[in-house]
């Protein structure tokens, strides 16, 4: 294989797109979401989806030879395989039935003169083989005849991708040439970090056998190590095409965003920080699967912005969904001096605790309804606000809720074509401000706030966080903000408990450097200081 | 699904006795009401091994849909149906025995795989709602059947025997005489134990078919169909045609369930022509969710375990009705009841459970 190189004119999203990948090369897409990656993947996969919005400009060189896919199974022909940010897997199938998906091998069987070639047997134990062979090839150690539905989400990446490889034995496709560009769209962004690092090991000997790799993350730090080149797009250009070498992460966040992006702390006015205790946790557990907590105590001051890190699965998320109500909990949670009944969703949201979920499609919007109606409707129910009184019966005040919907549209700079639009129609960044401004509606007097950035890009991030920060300072709210990302916290606030097997490992100042966190967060218990 | 659960939360008590309360519940009817119903142990045994001859296949029958994900195939109406059809024909041609079951059996198949192509299509535009949707074609084509057997049959399609038509000249009448071929299946083989007759040969075939459903879910076509039933999207995905997969499970869902329906009524004797089939989806279904199915997990075991449990209710609640409260009337009541109720539980403990286990995988993401 020579080299790809495509070119796209006239097309808004994407505009004179040239690149070259080598054999074996693992190249690093990064960009904001809407950046284009997913169309330029999809061009060069031979998604349906371009062909029908009128196809592309340019041409795709394969090997020095102009190649054009009329359909993905074209690409899949000319050794091109994709994993998909989302799993396409069966759950209650095997590893092995997943890998070889509709590729079975097959057994003759006489039915099958009769009745066509659906009615040969499956061949177990010849796509046993092959799903090992391929498992092999990718080097991790995944049981072939274990069901889907009982992995963690890394083995189900890693079956993603050997069913990529596998492909490569299929007899169907003698005439091919075996697979030798395999694209990865964010198949990081839902691992945790040690699974992380074993599929990056995984693209490593990939790359070693001479299948090139395109990447794409948001993780800036992978892109990093595991990528040979990098190539930053943004708004349909490619802004930057370097060796890793001349790259970190600082450069690609700026070239990203197309502003420098400061990394270094800004001094917080700690002014409006009391020294009177808000929330006080004692003795919390939450039976929340794969979230355990087992025995968190901790106390956030008055005007404070308190961080819960630690890594996937340790129990900070079981923490702010206990204390709502949302999984069962036991424990004493004591705010503004008052208990908080447990397991009664109403009890903390009426004391004036309001709850940005992790889960923000399926908790946190009403993805069919309106941007007003997700704005206000927390806020409806809870604080009676936007309610007019006719009698004994209460009316919406829709005029107020549109107001304060715009409000906040112009204030977090959700992108939008107007307060009618409905929230599925938002990007994921989007629809995590449309959260934020609906627990800002509620006017709460302590927020927690948790994985506000998951999924969303450098930019949207960066405002969540501001926003964050600045109602923090404006309002003297309370905030508990829980994220994975440990820098993202040490931006914002105040003091981060660690949280690492259900308990609470430590408390640390926001200002002491990065490493005390990561010895918290591989469970050495430190004392708080 | 339930029992891969099960063994990861090391098998609750509580837990198990959840997801099988159907069957439990009727383990206890049942042992409560043998005794009051008063029947001789050869009585039921006779009784049930009849029933299980006679209702195994069109149950059989209803397994390869719930394996495609469509659910239970109210649709095997339509099977009913066009097996029914078939008998018509064959008692107008006087063909006695088994060769007639064979003939109508033929006859059945063309009409099963018309109908069964129909409903799949249809079934195909209301994907997640198969179910009900099924269960109004057949009330739709329950329609279309009495069109054709009343006012077609006789007139427009030839139908001779006077035994058959109405007076009138045209239409089938309510009843249909199949003594010709009465329980010709089940006595091919002639077997008594404990002085029950045993039908043998309609077991050989009901075991034929079980071996033939269990090498079907090896093949290609099981393979996609098990594929398309979990994740239609994953399925399309990689290729597979889920569309005509699942229209393939409901044709050959029909086509059974018209052997069934025959096998059914020669058991039975008399073919009651604008009944017969209306019940058949319900108490297949009812019978193979007493066994222990839900709505995407269906097996063999589940078949027989039903048939055996729900048709021994059937059989002695008359008599428990007479003996506890002197009517026999509110056994029947209870029989109609209970199946409905059967359904309706089996429903709502399949939602409940959906909904739990997606509240799980949603939390084991995280």
């Amino acid at each position: 294989m020579k080299g790809i190189s495509k070119e796209f004119s006239g097309n808004k999203v994407l505009n004179d797109i040239n690149f070259k990948l080598y054999p074996g090369e693992i190249l690093g897409l990064v960009g904001e979401n809407g950046a284009g990656k997913s169309t330029l993947m999809k061009i060069l996969f031979g998604m349906d989806e371009i062909r029908d919005t009128g196809g592309y400009g340019g041409e795709i060189l394969i090997d020095g030879k102009k190649v054009e896919f009329r359909s993905s199974e074209d690409a899949i022909k000319e050794g091109i395989g994709m994993v998909h940010q989302e799993f396409s897997l069966i759950p209650d199938f095997t590893v092995s039935e997943n890998i070889l998906l509709n590729r079975e091998p097959e057994k003759y069987s006489v039915m099958s003169e009769l009745f066509g070639r659906r009615l040969n047997t499956v061949d177990r134990k010849e796509m046993q083989r092959r799903a090992l062979l391929a498992i092999e090839r990718l080097g991790v150690e995944l049981d072939a005849n274990k069901k889907i539905s009982t992995l963690p989400v890394g083995y189900k990446q890693f079956t993603e991708i050997a069913r990529e490889l596998s492909k490569e034995d299929d007899e169907k496709s003698a005439d091919a040439k075996g697979i030798r560009l395999l694209v990865l769209d964010e198949p990081t962004a839902v691992l945790s970090e040690h699974e992380a690092i074993a599929l990056l090991k995984a693209m490593k000997m990939l790359s070693e056998a001479g299948i090139a790799i395109i990447f794409i993350s948001h993780r800036l730090q992978e892109i990093i190590d595991v990528c040979d080149s990098i190539m930053v797009m943004r708004d349909g250009l490619i802004i930057k095409h370097v060796d890793k070498k001349e790259a970190d992460v600082q450069k690609i966040a700026s070239w990203m965003v197309g502003r420098s992006v400061k990394q270094e702390r800004v001094v917080r006015d700690t002014s409006h920080i009391s020294d009177e205790i808000a929330l006080k946790v004692s003795n919390l557990r939450v039976d929340m699967p794969g979230e355990m907590v087992k025995d968190v105590s901790f106390e956030v001051r008055k005007g404070e912005i308190f961080g819960l890190g630690g890594l996937a699965g340790q129990g900070k998320i079981g923490i702010p969904n206990g204390i709502m109500g949302l999984y069962y909990a036991l424990g004493s949670v004591v705010f503004e001096g008052k208990d908080v009944k447990l397991n009664s969703p109403s009890n903390p949201l009426s004391s004036g605790i309001a709850f940005v979920s992790e889960d923000r499609r399926g908790v946190g919007l009403l993805l069919d309804e309106s941007l007003e109606w997700n704005v206000s409707f927390g806020a409806m129910q809870v604080n009676e606000s936007f309610l007019k009184k006719v009698g004994p019966i209460k009316f919406r005040d829709n005029e107020a809720i549109r107001k304060v919907t715009e409000e906040y549209i112009d204030l977090l700079q959700i992108k939008c074509t107007s307060s009618k639009q409905r929230a599925r129609q938002l990007s994921g960044g989007n629809q995590q401000k449309i959260c934020l401004a609906k627990a800002f509606a509620l006017k709460p007097k302590l927020l927690f706030v948790s994985e506000p950035t998951r999924g969303i890009d450098v930019g949207a991030k960066a405002l969540v966080l501001e926003a964050l920060k600045k109602y923090n300072e404006e309002n003297g709210t309370t905030i508990v903000m829980i994220s994975s990302e440990l820098e993202e916290l040490r931006s914002i606030c105040d003091r981060i408990a660690v949280v690492h097997d259900g308990k609470i490992a430590g408390t640390l100042d926001a200002t002491r450097p990065s490493e005390e966190f990561g010895v918290l967060m591989l469970g050495e218990m430190k004392e708080a200081k | 699904m339930s029992k891969k659960l099960d063994m990861k939360n090391k098998v609750s008590v509580k837990e198990l006795a959840i997801n099988n309360l159907v069957p439990i519940l009727f383990i206890c009817i049942c042992a409560v009401g043998i005794p009051l119903s008063g029947y001789s142990g050869s009585y039921l045994l006779n009784e049930i091994l009849s029933r299980l001859g006679r209702n195994s296949f069109l149950v059989l029958s209803l397994l390869i849909p719930v394996m495609a994900g469509m659910g239970l195939n109210f649709g095997m109406t339509l099977g009913a149906m066009a097996g029914q059809i078939g008998l018509i024909f064959v008692s107008d041609w006087n063909v006695v025995g088994i060769p007639a079951m064979v003939l109508a059996a033929i006859i059945s198949t063309p009409i099963s795989i018309l109908l069964g192509w129909l409903c799949g299509t249809i079934l195909n535009n209301a994907k997640g709602r198969e179910m009900v949707t099924s269960y109004i074609i057949g009330f739709f084509m329950n329609g279309v059947y009495q069109l054709v057997v009343l006012y077609f049959m006789g007139s427009i399609i030839p139908i001779s025997s006077s035994a058959l038509v109405l007076p009138r000249g045209y239409g089938i009448r309510n009843t249909v005489n199949l003594e010709t071929m009465r329980k010709s299946l089940d006595n091919l083989i002639p077997v008594n134990i404990f002085g029950a007759s045993v039908p043998v040969a309609t077991f050989i075939l009901v075991a034929v078919f079980c071996l033939v459903i269990i090498w079907f879910r090896k093949t290609k076509l099981g393979q996609d169909m098990r594929a398309v039933g979990q994740d239609m999207e994953v399925a399309r995905q990689a290729g597979i045609k889920v569309e005509k997969t699942r229209v393939l499970s409901i044709i050959l869902s029909t086509v059974f369930a018209g052997f069934g329906m025959i096998i059914y009524l020669q058991n039975i004797g008399t073919l009651n022509t604008y009944n017969s089939h209306s019940q058949i989806g319900m108490f297949s279904i009812a019978a193979l969710l007493v066994g222990g199915a839900s709505v995407d997990k269906a097996s063999i075991k589940n078949v027989f375990i039903g048939i055996i449990l729900f048709h021994t209710m059937f059989t002695i609640a008359p008599t428990v009705g007479r003996n506890l409260i002197g009517e026999a009337q509110l056994g029947e009541y209870f029989r109609v009841f209970v199946s409905y109720g059967v359904i309706t539980l089996a429903l709502v403990l399949y939602e409940i459970r959906t909904r739990r286990e997606a509240r799980k995988a949603l939390e084991e993401a995280e």
